[in-house]
């Protein structure tokens, strides 16, 4: 079954062409890459997808609903969650807090008033958001404040803040960006980890050792056009691909 | 930290502050200030501050208009006296509602901007408010002239169970009490402990959480589901409405009001009780209410006379000098004092006074016995107030 259905997108900012007839088909349960040298449109493809932009012609169904027009707050209960290319967390607030808030955001919705609730009292929060915090390494910094995390923990647990929402869609742009090969190898087994709950996922990455060893299937993008799709070995020797990257100069 | 050991602490500072709150006039008389005229804007100020708190301290939104808030409340409390009779509980009733119903309408513009934006919308909305007070809606304010209860208003209620003698001064009662002084003190003592309670209760639920979370990242809670709006607007009501209560309780003490509530300067001046105090903490807005009014009621009733008598043990050419120096911050130039004292705690305590009492328990828990871990700890009760 197609999770996400992407037909026909165009998306112009001024006179750059961003988005050209993009065409793409997302399985559930499958991870996705899109690869593509920079300012390929792979970024504003994902912000179609959240809500942040709304690309001019085409269309974007999640389930079988369509996504244009719809606010990011209300496509994320739909399923729909992000990890940004520069974490986006509570950095004044605990890790804790900030597993928590998604978390009551999952299951209270997205506005609710509960003025007399007490969060200390409500055990099946908590206890769901330090059983994430384990499962990415955390939980030990758990009443430490966000922002004073590295930014590999800090990538952590902005995905851990997805994680607990049990996405059906998780979308990660550069996953590992600015990150060591220690780093970026945590973050792989993490992303390996999550692939057991069988969450479909979108990764948008440059490297390729991320990329081979995650993906289940690639979607390179260049100029705003998806030139070549298909399995990790097929787009490995793939010419097309090859001449989007070094710009035809040969190896 | 488990929700045993935060409830227990929580519970703990309610109790002092129910105690402190209460006997305020007992331990407040050394410094001069256990008169009830200056107990009672401690406590109306306090109101005014915990609420704004919970917008400016949670959300971050600095609104410029909240006195508009109060003014309304004021009116409505009088209006109240006017049309029902001269009990304190429906005026109060009343005033939380209208404000609260003038917030919605002000917020729900004011809030599609965020940051100076915003700012500058509710100072236009309060400063319309004061000029529709203070001349347009004449009829209903009573213009610079101040809205004020008059012996032949309906009082309903008052008709109904004639009990005070309706020669003399009208003064708001509760249930046949007689609103001045001590009782007039108690009477927002009680609301005030109240009004701190529904603080705290705030501070510690998921709503508050998500209230902070505004603070920290607006975006993220868009992506992470949750819808802004809403939440900013609520926070802005719920301090509407506490400003509403505190303006309830001016005319309460005394039933009378005028235009000069709603102006910039008071809007102004619960900012500055807000962050001298610590924005964001629990306490904090009411030590800063009670150190302005302080100031403002103490210093500005001193005159050279007490500063030559405070000074004598000086010899009679130092004490000349040091008189007419220390005479620029007092009596009228008390705002000078209040300028120098802000200038400070924002340079060195940007926390306010708040940081500099977590500041102070931190050192001492060091010097104590127990070391790291009992540092540890004392730093962890005024995270309580937080």
């Amino acid at each position: 079954m197609k999770i996400l259905q992407v037909s026909d997108v165009n998306k112009r900012f001024g006179g750059l062409q961003a988005l050209n007839n993009v065409n793409l088909e997302i399985e559930e349960g499958a991870v996705h890459a899109i690869i593509g040298p920079n300012g390929a449109g792979k970024s504003t493809l994902l912000n179609c997808f959240v809500g942040r932009l709304v690309p001019d012609t085409g269309t974007v169904m999640f389930n079988g609903t369509s996504l244009l027009g719809i606010k990011p707050h209300e496509i994320n209960q739909a399923g729909v969650s992000r990890v940004f290319q520069t974490p986006e967390i509570f950095e004044e607030m605990t890790l804790l807090e900030n597993i928590m808030i998604p978390a009551f955001a999952h299951r209270d919705g997205s506005f609710r008033i509960n003025a007399w609730a007490s969060v200390a009292g409500d055990t099946e929060i908590r206890e769901k958001a330090e059983h994430i915090l384990e499962d990415v390494d955390l939980i030990e910094k758990k009443d430490v404040i966000a922002g004073s995390l590295s930014r590999g923990d800090k990538r952590r647990l902005e995905m851990a803040m997805c994680l607990v929402q049990d996405p059906k869609l998780l979308l990660l742009d550069e996953p590992t960006a600015g990150m060591s090969r220690a780093d970026t190898n945590n973050t792989i087994d993490l992303l390996k980890k999550i692939g057991e709950r069988r969450i479909t996922k979108i990764v948008i990455e440059h490297d390729m050792h991320v990329v081979f060893s995650l993906a289940h299937k690639i979607s390179v993008l260049a100029q705003g056009t998806v030139i070549a799709e298909g399995l990790p070995d097929d787009i490995k020797g793939d010419p097309r691909v090859q001449e989007a990257y070094l710009g035809g100069a040969h190896l | 930290m488990n929700d045993m050991a935060s409830n227990t602490r929580d519970n703990l500072l309610m109790v002092v502050f129910t105690a402190a709150v209460l006997t305020m006039p007992i331990w407040l008389t050394p410094i001069g200030a256990g008169y009830p005229d200056l107990l009672q804007k401690f406590a109306i100020f306090g109101i005014f501050a915990v609420g704004f708190n919970i917008l400016f301290g949670l959300t971050g939104y600095l609104s410029f208009g909240h006195a508009a808030f109060l003014g309304v409340g004021s009116y409505t409390a009088v209006w109240t006296f006017k049309l029902l009779g001269m009990n304190a509980v429906p005026a109060v009733f009343m005033s939380i509602l209208f404000a609260g119903i003038f917030a919605a309408a002000i917020g729900y513009i004011s809030l599609r901007r965020a940051g100076i934006y915003f700012s500058i919308l509710t100072l236009a909305f309060a400063q319309m408010c004061y000029n529709l007070a203070y001349s347009v809606l004449t009829p209903i304010t009573n213009g610079e002239t101040g809205l004020r209860v008059l012996n032949s208003d309906p009082r309903i209620f008052d008709r109904m169970f004639p009990s005070q003698d309706t020669d003399g001064v009208l003064l708001a009662d509760f249930f046949g009490i007689e609103l001045t002084g001590y009782q007039g003190f108690y009477f927002c003592a009680v609301l005030l402990i109240i009004a701190f309670y529904v603080s705290l209760r705030i501070f510690r639920s998921p709503f508050g959480m998500m209230l902070k979370a505004v603070k920290s990242n607006q975006n993220r809670m868009n992506y992470t589901g949750l819808n802004t709006r809403p939440y900013t607007l609520a926070a802005f009501v719920i301090s509407g409405m506490y400003a509403g209560l505190a303006g309830a309780l001016l005319c309460v003490t005394d039933p009378l009001a005028g235009a000069e509530r709603m102006q910039w300067t008071a809007s102004g001046e619960v900012v500055l009780m807000t962050i001298l105090g610590g924005a964001g903490t629990l306490l904090g807005p009411i030590l800063g209410a009670a150190l302005i009014k302080y100031f403002e009621n103490i210093f500005s009733a001193f005159n050279e006379g007490t500063l030559q008598s405070f000074f004598s043990f000086l010899p009679e050419s130092l004490r000349e000098i040091t008189v007419s120096v220390s005479s620029l911050f007092v009596g009228e130039g008390w705002h000078l004092t209040l300028g120098v004292l802000f200038m400070l705690i924002v340079v060195f305590l940007p926390g306010g006074i708040m940081e500099g009492i977590r500041r102070l328990i931190a050192l001492f828990g060091k010097r104590g016995p127990g070391d790291g871990a009992e540092a540890k700890k004392a730093g962890a009760l005024p995270a309580a107030a937080e």
